[in-house]
């Protein structure tokens, strides 16, 4: 009682706004939902009978990270936008707790969402495949593993938005910021030099973690792909708790 | 219980507040006056911890806000009336900092009835997305945010703006009768004669500097039977009054050193 308040409280505050705001509700289940619609579509078009089912249903994350990855930068920057930073900060003066505090709240969400995404996705993708085209099951070796991965890193690029808008802290340069980030740069760095592809989240997500078959050039582990795009999010958290404490507000 | 002292902070080479040291006692309405501009807001933003200053310090109950255990129960404050995000009901942004200061459920109701915003004649209010509420509205919750606490600190900045009459008679009651409970309350207002019937002690500051650690009585002696007259004389509009009544002349923002009646800095009354 008098030892002060702790992230629990901080996380507890963050969890009740979060289900207190509809448009977070709205959002993500109708973004999430037309990511698991161009899984079905993908399913439908899947024609090469020794391709890679699996990874072409899960084609709707390239839509899903945008959905996480605008909600996690909204759930910082609506702070600065209303105003109501400095009441948060004022509750809270120890800033870097109220980031790891929307970071564990917002990514156990997203966690969850990208799960039940990609879980649906798959259901659903593979069950309109075509005759000819082998059904994979989740107890098909490497594919439970590229569905979860997959499901991991719509979490991750929403976690990635959070800190890229603790960083920034206005929305609209935050989220220009983080599209620019995941679609942009993979188009030119990757075009120019192919080589850098497994260092550059979008494309690992697509030619590594939700990957069944090997893809050339991504030749390391999906594990450590996957550790490679996490290092971004958590990168940026941690510039952005540092800062976040030193700006004034 | 807020002891401010040598406080200076500029922003880009423009000073806000310049070597500010006042006290503020329990048990009354201090008042902290000053032309728009003047670094009121800006000091309370020091006074929370929201703001680093450059220099100097700025305690509360003895310790720097940010050392605080239980912010929200030992500091209520009033910043911007609009300080919450719109979508959210006014009850679920009062149940998250409830949340964060470890306060039940049934504190937020309380506040919520004390401030008109549930079970009153704006019905419940509070259930409703406070991205529509009025002015009005906003402040009651605002000022709910701050009681919230039970806090024995209250920083208010123009708590009165967007009040209607009666809203400005039930704050001003509300805040006198906070202060006759015996906690330290400091209200910022460019309003005069708001401050003439609310604040004992005054705090007056121009250009981010002292001008005055007075009282209203004092100021009013001052201005000859008128605290507006004392003010404005105070903050170096001495002139205007006898040929403009009412008249403040607008601060420049690079309006950086004090106007010429003030005194040396840290001096806490201005000589005669």
């Amino acid at each position: 009682m008098n030892d002060g308040y702790t992230f629990g409280h901080v996380a507890r505050m963050e969890w009740i706004r979060l289900r207190s705001l509809r448009a977070v509700r709205w959002t993500l289940g109708g973004g999430l939902a037309a990511t698991i619609a161009i899984g079905v579509v993908a399913g439908l078009n899947t024609r090469n009978a020794a391709g890679d089912p699996t990874s072409n249903v899960l084609a709707g994350v390239v839509l899903g990270q945008l959905i996480t990855g605008v909600l996690g930068v909204l759930a910082m920057t609506g702070e600065f936008s209303s105003g109501m930073a400095r009441v948060t900060f004022a509750a809270v003066p120890r800033r870097g707790l109220v980031l790891a505090a929307k970071a564990a709240v917002w990514g156990a969400v997203f966690l969850a969402a990208g799960e039940v995404t990609v879980l649906a996705s798959f259901f659903l993708g593979t069950g309109v495949l075509r005759a000819g085209v082998p059904r994979p099951s989740l107890a098909t070796p490497d594919v439970l593993r590229a569905v979860l991965m997959t499901g991991a890193y719509l979490a991750l690029t929403g976690l990635l938005g959070l800190a890229v808008g603790a960083l920034i802290r206005h929305g609209a340069a935050a989220v220009a910021t983080v599209v620019g980030g995941l679609f942009v740069a993979p188009l030119i760095i990757g075009g120019v030099d192919r080589s850098l592809g497994p260092v550059l989240p979008e494309l690992i997500a697509g030619n590594s973690l939700a990957a069944v078959q090997p893809v050339s050039g991504f030749s390391w582990s999906p594990w450590l792909e996957l550790a490679i795009v996490a290092a971004y999010p958590a990168a940026a958290l941690a510039a952005g708790g540092w800062l976040l404490a030193r700006r004034d507000v | 219980m807020i002891s401010v002292h040598g406080l200076t902070k500029s922003y880009g080479g423009r000073i806000a507040v310049d070597d500010l040291t006042f006290d503020v006692q329990p048990g009354t309405v201090t008042g902290f006056l000053g032309p728009n501009g003047s670094g009121k807001s800006t000091t309370m933003r020091l006074l929370l911890g929201l703001a680093a200053p450059d220099a100097g310090t700025a305690l509360i109950a003895g310790v720097p806000y940010r050392s605080l255990r239980w912010p929200l129960r030992t500091v209520g404050a009033v910043l911007d009336a609009r300080a919450f995000q719109p979508g959210r009901s006014g009850r679920g942004h009062l149940l998250a900092l409830a949340a964060a200061g470890g306060l039940p459920r049934q504190r937020v109701e309380e506040v919520l009835t004390q401030v008109g915003l549930a079970g009153g004649e704006l019905g419940d209010a509070a259930g409703r997305q406070a991205g529509g509420y009025s002015l009005g509205m906003a402040q009651r919750l605002s000022l709910a945010a701050a009681l919230l606490g039970d806090p024995a600190v209250l920083l208010l900045d123009e708590p009165l703006n967007g009040l209607d009459p009666a809203g400005v008679h039930w704050m001003r009651s509300l805040i006198k009768a906070q202060a006759a409970q015996g906690r330290t309350v400091l209200v910022s207002s460019h309003l005069i004669s708001e401050m003439a019937l609310t604040a004992g002690p005054l705090i007056v500051i121009g250009g981010g500097r002292l001008l005055a650690g007075t009282t209203v009585a004092e100021l009013t002696a001052r201005g000859r039977g008128s605290l507006e007259n004392g003010f404005l004389a105070l903050t170096g509009a001495a002139d205007y009054p006898a040929a403009f009544p009412g008249a403040v002349p607008a601060p420049s923002p690079d309006h950086a050193p004090a106007p010429a009646p003030a005194p040396a800095p840290g001096s806490e009354r201005n000589s005669r």
